[in-house]
C-alpha cells in the first residue's frame, strides 16, 4: 500500500519567515523558520521590501518571490509579510496575518508601530503563541489573549 | 483590557530605545550604541554580582542592539544564566536571546540543554512552553539528540496542559524536520493520531501539522488519521457559525483547522471505506454549497476565511480526480470567481483552474471560460494575474482552440511585460509545435514570434523551427518563401536573419524558380543584413553563402568576391576569418561533386526532447530553494551566449561533430556507428548492443545489462578471475553477496576491493544527499589461494532515485603484475520496486493523474529479437513491477505497476508496453511520481526497455510520438521524449 500524493510539496508546506516592515524598509519583526545566515537574511529583507512596497491596492495580496510566495497585507505604514511555499493556501495565511494583527491590537490596545519598537521582546511572545515551527499553533484570539495576559501578570 | 505601556518593567531599556530613535545620524547612533556596549560590558565584568532584573535589562539591550544590525560578541553567558532564573520575565528574555542569537559554542549548548531539561521537567506549564518554543525555534541537531525522545512523552501524557501539548506537537515537528532519524514515533503513533479527536481545537490545530508531516513518511502507520480527519471535518463543516465560539472567525467555523484537515486528506487516496468516503463527499458538497449562500458578513475577512476552505476543498477534489460531479461544480465556482471584483479571487481562480484543466473530467468545463481568460490577459492591472491567465490559456489549450489561443498570446506579446515575455515566447513556441496541424501555420507562428519579440526568442526556439523544417519536407518550400518575405522588412531581428540564412542556405533552391527570389536576389537580400549582425550570425551567413555556391553555381563568382574581400579574409575575428579562408578555398579547388557531397542538404535531426520544453522547465524550476539556483541560471545563460553561440551552422559545415552540436538537442546522438562512449549516460549504455569489450582502463559493464532483470549469476569472468553475485532486495535496502573465484592455480596477493558510488564527488557541490549508499561489511582477505573462492557482503540503501550504478574496483597481484579492474555493479533503480496490484479502473485513473509532462517518459524502439509473449512477460516481471492482467483493453499491451522504495520517498510507477508486431516496434510509456530530476525520470524507461529487450543500436532516423504511423518506416527507429515542465505539482 502506498500513496500517490504530492509528497514533496506537502512536506514543504510551512512558513519560511514572517516579516513586519515599515514603508521605509525598517524591520519591526523578523521571525525565521528556516536556516539562513545573516547576510542572506539581510538580502531577503531588502528583496521583500522591494517587491511588496511597489504594489498598490488593486494588486493581489500575493507576490511570487524566488521559488516561494509572499502573502502580505498592509496596515497603515506597516507591511506584514509571510513567506510560504507556492502551493500553500493564500487566503488562509492572509487571514492568519489579520488574526495576528487583531491580537496585537487588542494586546497593545490600539497597536501602533512604536509599540512594536519598544516592546519588541513581547512581540516575539505573541508570535510564538500563534505560530510555531513555521506552522499555525493557535487561532483563537480569546485563548491567545488570555494566555498573554496571564504571562503579563507574571513577574 | 489593560494596555501594555511602553517598555514597561524596564525603564532603562525604554530610555535607550528612545535615545537611539532620537539619533540624528548613523554616526550618532553608532556612538550611542558603543557607549551602551561599554557600559554593559563593565557591568557584566564588574565585581558586584548583578541582580536578575539588571541582567535581564542588559541582555535585552544587547538583543535590541543585535536586531539593529550590530554584532554582539558577549553576553551569551549572562543570557544562559537567565534561563535558570525562576522568574518568568527573566527566563523569557534569556530564551529569546538564545533563540535569536544561536551560538554553536559547545560549552554553552550543554548549559542551555541543561536549563531546557530542567524546565521541561518542572511541571510548570509556562516554563515548559518557553523551553519547547526555544527548541522549536533553534531546532538544532544537538537539541534533537537531547530531547527527541522526551517530547513525545510530554505530548501524549494525560496530565499535560493543552497549551503545552500544542507546543510539544510543533516542537516535535521541527525536530523531525531537522533530524528525522532521531524522532521515533513507534509506540506513540496511535496516540498521536488520536489527538485529532482532542476536545481542544488548538491542540488539534497544532497536532495536525505534525500528523500531516509524519504521515508523508509513514502513510500506512498513520492511515487511521483519514477517517478521524473526515469525521472532525464533518463536525466542523456542519456546525452552525457560532457553535465553535472561540474558533469561529468572522462567522466561519474554524477556517484554519478546516484547511489543515483538507490538506491532510490530500496525503492519501480517496478513502476506501464507503461510509467514510460518503461522509467526505458530503462535506465537500456542503463547502461548495456554502459558497453559493449569501454572506453572513460584508467583511472581507468573512469571505476570505470561507474561500480559504473552498480553495482547499477544490485542491482535494482535484487531487482525487475521481468525482466528475464535484470537479465540474468546482470549475463552475471558479468560473464565477473569474469575474469577481476582488483581484485576489480572480488570481486564485485562474491558478486553481490551471490544475483543473489537466483533469479529463473538467477539461471541457474549463475551456468554456476561454473568453473570460483572454479578457483577463488583456485587461488585468496586476501582472501576476495576467501571468496566471497566460498559464491557464496554456493549460487549457488543445487542438480545438490552439489557433485562437496562440493568436491571443501572440497579440498579448506585443504589449506584455518584459518580465514574462521570454516565458510567453516559449509557451507559444511549444503550443504551436504541439498542436500544429499544418506546419505552415507553425512556421508562420514562429516567424511572428521573432518579429514581435525577437529579443526574447532564445536559441532553443529558433533551433527548433530549423529542426522541424529540416525534418519535414512538406514545409520546406513554404518556409523558404515565408522567411524570404520576412527578410524584406527594412528592420528585421537578428534571429530572423539567422533563421533566414539557415533556411535559404538549405532550401533556397525551392523558391529560386521565381525571378523575384532568384539566387542572386536571395543572396543580396541576406548579404544586405550581414554588416548589421553580430559575429555568430555572420559566421552562420558565411556558411549559408558556401551552401549557395553549391545550390546555385551562378552565384559562385559573386560570393567568392565577397569572401575574398579584406573585411572577410582578414577579419580580426578568428572564426570569421577562418571560415572566409576555408570556404573560399573549398569553392575554388573542390570539384562540383566534392562540393555537392560536402555541402549536401542536412540530414534530418534525430527526434529528441524538445529543447524548448527543457528550457521552459528550467525557467520555472522545480520547487527547490535558494539563491544558488538563481545564480546557476544566470551562469547557464552566460554559457549559452558565450561558449556555444555558433548555432546550427557548425553542423551545416558537415565537418567533425563539435560541442555546439549539443545545442541542437541531439545531446547524446553520437555519430552513427560510433561506440557509446559516455559512461555517465545509462541511456546510451542500455541501448547499445552489449557492445565490444570496453577498453581495459575503462569501466567494464559487459555483465551489467543482464542483471537488470535478475539478481543472481556471473557478473564477470576472464582467464584469472570469476565474480559471481547473489543479491536480494527488500524495500529500500539491499544486500549483495560477491563471490570472487581465483581460476588459476597461483595465489593472488594484495587482493583488495572498494565500492564507490558515482555522484559522491559531485554531491558536495550539487546537493547534500547521496542517491544511495553502499558499504562493504568487511574487507576481504588479502590472499586468495589458487582455485579458492572468497565471499564478501555489500549492504545497499537507496536514499533517493538515481541513475548511476555503484562501481566495484578490484586490485590484486597476479605473478607480480598488478591487476586493476572496475566493474559496474548491477544496482539499478528497479531493484527497489515493490510490485503493486491494481484494478483497471485504478490503473487508468492514476495513469491519468500522472499526466504532467515531467511525470512521463515515452520511448518507441525497434525490437531486434522476436517479440515473444512469454519472454516479454518474464522480462517485465524481472523488472520487479507487477504485471497486471486484464487491465489494458488491448490484450496485446502489457501494463505494470510498482512502487520504488527509497529512503526519502516512495515513487509510484506505471508502465505500458505496446508492441506493434507489423512494424516490429515497441512503444513504451512510463509514468512516475515525484521524480524531481528529469534525468532520473529519464533513467527509468531505458532501464525497463533495455531490460525488456536489448535493442536499438543507433540513433538514426526519427519518429514523432504524435505520429505513430511513421514508426517503423525507417529501418531503425527510436524515440525518447521526456517532457518536463517544472510545474508546481510534481
Amino acid at each position: 500500500m502506498y500513496c500517490y500524493c504530492k509528497k514533496h510539496h506537502i512536506l514543504e508546506l510551512f512558513i519560511r519567515f514572517i516579516l513586519i516592515q515599515n514603508r521605509a524598509g525598517k524591520t519591526r519583526l523578523a521571525k525565521w523558520y528556516m536556516q539562513f545566515d545573516d547576510d542572506e537574511k539581510q538580502k531577503l529583507i531588502e528583496e521583500v521590501h522591494a517587491v511588496v512596497t511597489v504594489r498598490d491596492a488593486k494588486h493581489t495580496n500575493f507576490v511570487e518571490f524566488r521559488n516561494f510566495k509572499i502573502i502580505y497585507r498592509r496596515y497603515a505604514g506597516l507591511y506584514f509579510c509571510i513567506c510560504v511555499d507556492v502551493t500553500d493556501n493564500n487566503l488562509a495565511y492572509l487571514e492568519g496575518i489579520h488574526n495576528f494583527v487583531e491580537v496585537l491590537n487588542e494586546y497593545f490596545h490600539n497597536v501602533c508601530e512604536l509599540d512594536l519598537v519598544f516592546n519588541f521582546y513581547k512581540v516575539y511572545t505573541v508570535v510564538d503563541e500563534m505560530f510555531l515551527a513555521g506552522e499555525i499553533r493557535e487561532t483563537s484570539q480569546t485563548k491567545v489573549l488570555k494566555q498573554l495576559l496571564m504571562l503579563q501578570s507574571l513577574e | 483590557m489593560p494596555a501594555v505601556s511602553k517598555g514597561d518593567g524596564m525603564r532603562g531599556l525604554a530610555v535607550f530605545i528612545s535615545d537611539i530613535r532620537n539619533c540624528k545620524s548613523k554616526e550618532a547612533e553608532i556612538k550611542r550604541i558603543n557607549k551602551e556596549l561599554a557600559n554593559i560590558r563593565s557591568k557584566f565584568k564588574g565585581d558586584k554580582a548583578l541582580d536578575g532584573y539588571s541582567k535581564k535589562k542588559y541582555v535585552c539591550k544587547l538583543l535590541f542592539i543585535f536586531l539593529l544590525g550590530h554584532d554582539i560578541d558577549f553576553g551569551h553567558m549572562e543570557a544562559v544564566n537567565l534561563l535558570s532564573s525562576n522568574k518568568y520575565t527573566e527566563k523569557q528574555i534569556g530564551y529569546l536571546f538564545i533563540s535569536v542569537l544561536v551560538n554553536s559554542n559547545s560549552e554553552l549548548i550543554r548549559l542551555i540543554n541543561n536549563a531546557i531539561k530542567n524546565d521541561l521537567s518542572s511541571r510548570n506549564p509556562t516554563f515548559m512552553c518557553l523551553a519547547l518554543h526555544c527548541i522549536a525555534n533553534v531546532g538544532s541537531r544537538e537539541m534533537a539528540e537531547a530531547f527527541a525522545s522526551e517530547i513525545p512523552r510530554i505530548l501524549v501524557a494525560g496530565d499535560t496542559m493543552d497549551s503545552v501539548k500544542q507546543s510539544a506537537a510543533l516542537c516535535l515537528l521541527r525536530l523531525y524536520k531537522t533530524s528525522p532519524d532521531l524522532v521515533l514515533m513507534g509506540e506513540w503513533t496511535s496516540r498521536v493520531v488520536h489527538l485529532l479527536n482532542d476536545q481542544h481545537m488548538g491542540v488539534v490545530t497544532a497536532a495536525i501539522s505534525l500528523i500531516t508531516c509524519l504521515s508523508q513518511k509513514n502513510p500506512d502507520e498513520f492511515k487511521t488519521c483519514v477517517s478521524l480527519a473526515v469525521s472532525r471535518l464533518s463536525r466542523i463543516v456542519s456546525s452552525a457559525s457560532t457553535d465553535l465560539q472561540d474558533y469561529t472567525y468572522y462567522f466561519v467555523p474554524a477556517p484554519w483547522l478546516s484547511c489543515k484537515l483538507l490538506r491532510l486528506l490530500q496525503c492519501y487516496p480517496p478513502p476506501e471505506d464507503g461510509a467514510v468516503k460518503g461522509r467526505l463527499v458530503e462535506c465537500l458538497e456542503t463547502i461548495l454549497n456554502k459558497a453559493q449562500e449569501p454572506p453572513k458578513s460584508k467583511k472581507v475577512q468573512h469571505s476570505n476565511a470561507k474561500n480559504a476552505i473552498l480553495f482547499e476543498a477544490i485542491s482535494l477534489i482535484i487531487h482525487y480526480d475521481s468525482e466528475p460531479n464535484l470537479l465540474v461544480r468546482a470549475c463552475n465556482q471558479l468560473g464565477q470567481f473569474l469575474q469577481h471584483r476582488e483581484t485576489n479571487l480572480r488570481y486564485l481562480a485562474l491558478e486553481s483552474m490551471c490544475t483543473l484543466a489537466s483533469s479529463e473530467f473538467s477539461h471541457e468545463a474549463v475551456k468554456t471560460h476561454i473568453e473570460t481568460v483572454i479578457n483577463a490577459l488583456k485587461t488585468e492591472r496586476d501582472v501576476s494575474v495576467r501571468q496566471r491567465a497566460a498559464d491557464l490559456l496554456y493549460a487549457m489549450c488543445d487542438r480545438s482552440n490552439a489557433k485562437q489561443i496562440v493568436a491571443e498570446m501572440l497579440s498579448y506579446l506585443e504589449t506584455a511585460d518584459y518580465s514574462i515575455r521570454e516565458e510567453m515566447v516559449l509557451k507559444v513556441a511549444i503550443l504551436a509545435e504541439k498542436y500544429a496541424v499544418d506546419y505552415s501555420w507553425y512556421v508562420d507562428t514562429i516567424l511572428n514570434l521573432i518579429r514581435i519579440a525577437g529579443d526574447y526568442v532564445s536559441e532553443e526556439v529558433w533551433y527548433r523551427v530549423i529542426q522541424i523544417v529540416i525534418n519535414r519536407d512538406d514545409v520546406q518550400g513554404y518556409a523558404a518563401k515565408t522567411v524570404f518575405e520576412a527578410l524584406q522588412a527594412p528592420a528585421c531581428h537578428e534571429n530572423m536573419v539567422k533563421v533566414g540564412g539557415y533556411i535559404l542556405g538549405e532550401f533556397g533552391n525551392l523558391i529560386a524558380g521565381d525571378p523575384r527570389s532568384s539566387p542572386l536576389v536571395q543572396f543580396n537580400l541576406l548579404h544586405s543584413k550581414f554588416h548589421l549582425c553580430s559575429v555568430p550570425t555572420r559566421a552562420l551567413l558565411l556558411s549559408a553563402y558556401i551552401k549557395f555556391i553549391n545550390l546555385f553555381p551562378e552565384t559562385k563568382a559573386t560570393i567568392q568576391e565577397v569572401l575574398r574581400c579584406d573585411s572577410q579574409i582578414r577579419n580580426s575575428d578568428v572564426e570569421l576569418q577562418q571560415r572566409a579562408v576555408e570556404y573560399l578555398k573549398l569553392s575554388s579547388i573542390a570539384s562540383t561533386d566534392v562540393l555537392a557531397t560536402v555541402l549536401e542538404e542536412m540530414p534530418p535531426f534525430p527526434e529528441r526532447e524538445s529543447s524548448i520544453l527543457a528550457k521552459l522547465k528550467k525557467k520555472k524550476g522545480p520547487g527547490a530553494v535558494s539563491v544558488t539556483e538563481l545564480e546557476d541560471n544566470k551562469r547557464e545563460g552566460g554559457e549559452l551566449n558565450g561558449g556555444s553561440d555558433r548555432g546550427p551552422d557548425t553542423a551545416a559545415m558537415a565537418s567533425t561533430p563539435s560541442p555546439s552540436a549539443d545545442l541542437l538537442g541531439i545531446r547524446s546522438a553520437a555519430p552513427i556507428g560510433a561506440a557509446p562512449t559516455s559512461a555517465g549516460s545509462l541511456l546510451v549504455d542500455v541501448f547499445s548492443e552489449a557492445g565490444p569489450a570496453a577498453p581495459s582502463a575503462a569501466v567494464n559493464d559487459d555483465g551489467f545489462l543482464r542483471f537488470v532483470c535478475k539478481n543472481n549469476g556471473v557478473l564477470f569472468e576472464n582467464q584469472l578471475l570469476q565474480i559471481g553475485i547473489k543479491s536480494e532486495y527488500r524495500q529500500n535496502l539491499g544486500r549483495m553477496y560477491l563471490f570472487y573465484g581465483n581460476k588459476t592455480s597461483v595465489q593472488f596477493a594484495s587482493f583488495s576491493t572498494t565500492v564507490s558510488c558515482p555522484g559522491e564527488l559531485q554531491s558536495h557541490i550539487l546537493s547534500m544527499d547521496f542517491y544511495f549508499t553502499c558499504s562493504l561489511t568487511k574487507p576481504v582477505e588479502p590472499l586468495v589461494e589458487g582455485g579458492a573462492q572468497i565471499q564478501q557482503v555489500l549492504n545497499i540503501e537507496c536514499i533517493t532515485d538515481f541513475s548511476d550504478a555503484p562501481l566495484l574496483n578490484i586490485k590484486f597481484r597476479y605473478g607480480g603484475a598488478l591487476q586493476n579492474l572496475t566493474l559496474k555493479l548491477p544496482v539499478t533503480i528497479n531493484k527497489f520496486f515493490q510490485p503493486t496490484e491494481m484494478s483497471s479502473h485504478d490503473f487508468f485513473q492514476r495513469w491519468k493523474q500522472l499526466s504532467q509532462p515531467q511525470q512521463e517518459a515515452q520511448k518507441i524502439f525497434k525490437a531486434n529479437h522476436s517479440m515473444d509473449t512469454e519472454v516479454l512477460k518474464a522480462k517485465l516481471l524481472g523488472l520487479g513491477m507487477a504485471l497486471l492482467d486484464n487491465v489494458d483493453p488491448n490484450p496485446e499491451n502489457y501494463v505494470c505497476a510498482g512502487v520504488i522504495q527509497t529512503k526519502s520517498q516512495q515513487v509510484g510507477c506505471l508502465l505500458r508496453l505496446e508492441p506493434n508486431a507489423q512494424a516490429q516496434v515497441l512503444h513504451i510509456d512510463a509514468t512516475a511520481l515525484c521524480l524531481d530530476k528529469m534525468n532520473h525520470c529519464a533513467s527509468i524507461p531505458p532501464v525497463i526497455s533495455g531490460a525488456a529487450l536489448k535493442t536499438c543500436k543507433t540513433r538514426h532516423g526519427h519518429t514523432s510520438s504524435e505520429d505513430k504511423s511513421c514508426v517503423g518506416k525507417e529501418s531503425i527507429s527510436q524515440e525518447l521524449r521526456i517532457l518536463q515542465k517544472g510545474d508546481k505539482q510534481d
